[in-house]
């Protein structure tokens, strides 16, 4: 059943991803000023949304880890950690490459940059902190609280175009009323099956949990005969 | 449609994808090393519980 699941929405997820590289490349106007590059957004923006909900997710399910002490809450916390920074790490080099052309350089230090880079090393460094625990229970503990630590970086991500704004990252094409309806339409269409995919992802990291787990007690077992 | 920074935008997207496939191999070959590993182990207990 899961995996009929995980089919289905890979399935719809490569439909719609077909369905909107076609819009995007042939039905789409062009951007006055930027030429071909513009169209990154549709991809560089719904990443970052995607990493974003995805670290909330591992928020919450830290949090009810250490209030429930149940690890299954811990295997889905590292699950969407990871997934989340894959999908960040596109995000932040889609981003470089749209900065190589329209600012001439392909990193700038400015607030949104910056805080999404330490945020992605925070997580990457949450998932190192893992692999050095070997205790279950420790490990889940310890993970959890870097991963509410971890995520009060997410809003200082999200709100520093507004905070800093002496800054080169443009403001936010949502709120600025400056984007043609028909583009902002395909960056929230195109979140779809980037979603879809996260999902897939995940359940495939939750079932690679779930195996670690039953490893980890198979051990247990070699070591108590 | 504008060719102005058609390079640039390829890079894009290729760079996006690269790094979204690279992932799903890296969970592939998770994957089939947690595998190995549990029939490994699963084996080794039976042993264990035979000799025992």
């Amino acid at each position: 059943m899961r995996q009929k699941i995980m089919l289905a929405l890979t399935g719809m997820a490569a439909l719609l991803l077909a369905r909107n590289l076609y819009v995007i490349f042939l039905q789409l106007p062009d951007e006055i000023e930027q030429g071909a590059i513009y169209r990154i957004i549709f991809f560089h923006v719904p990443d970052a949304w995607t990493a974003f909900l995805c670290f909330f997710a591992a928020m919450v399910a830290s949090v009810l880890y250490l209030a429930r002490q149940d690890l299954k809450y811990d295997a889905f916390a590292a699950s969407a950690t990871e997934v989340g920074l894959a999908f960040g790490v596109a995000n932040l080099v889609t981003g470089m490459i749209w900065g190589r052309v329209i600012w001439n350089i392909w990193w700038a230090w400015d607030a949104r940059l910056t805080t999404m880079l330490v945020g992605l090393l925070i997580y990457a460094g949450y998932l190192m902190l893992r692999r050095a625990i070997e205790e279950p229970t420790e490990r889940a503990k310890m993970a959890a609280v870097l991963s509410i630590f971890a995520f009060a970086d997410v809003p200082v991500i999200f709100f520093s175009i507004r905070w800093w704004r002496n800054q080169q990252h443009p403001n936010a094409v949502v709120e600025t009323g400056k984007m043609a309806p028909e583009m902002l339409r395909m960056l929230f269409t195109n979140w779809i099956p980037l979603l879809l995919l996260a999902v897939v992802f995940l359940m495939i990291r939750m079932e690679q949990e779930r195996t670690q787990r039953e490893i980890d007690a198979l051990r247990r077992q070699v070591h108590s005969f | 449609m504008d060719s102005r920074n058609f390079a640039f935008m390829f890079y894009g997207f290729l760079a996006a994808w690269l790094i979204l496939c690279a992932y799903v191999v890296s969970l592939a070959s998770r994957e089939r090393r947690l595998k190995r590993e549990v029939e490994r182990l699963r084996t080794l207990v039976e042993d264990k519980e035979r000799a025992g």
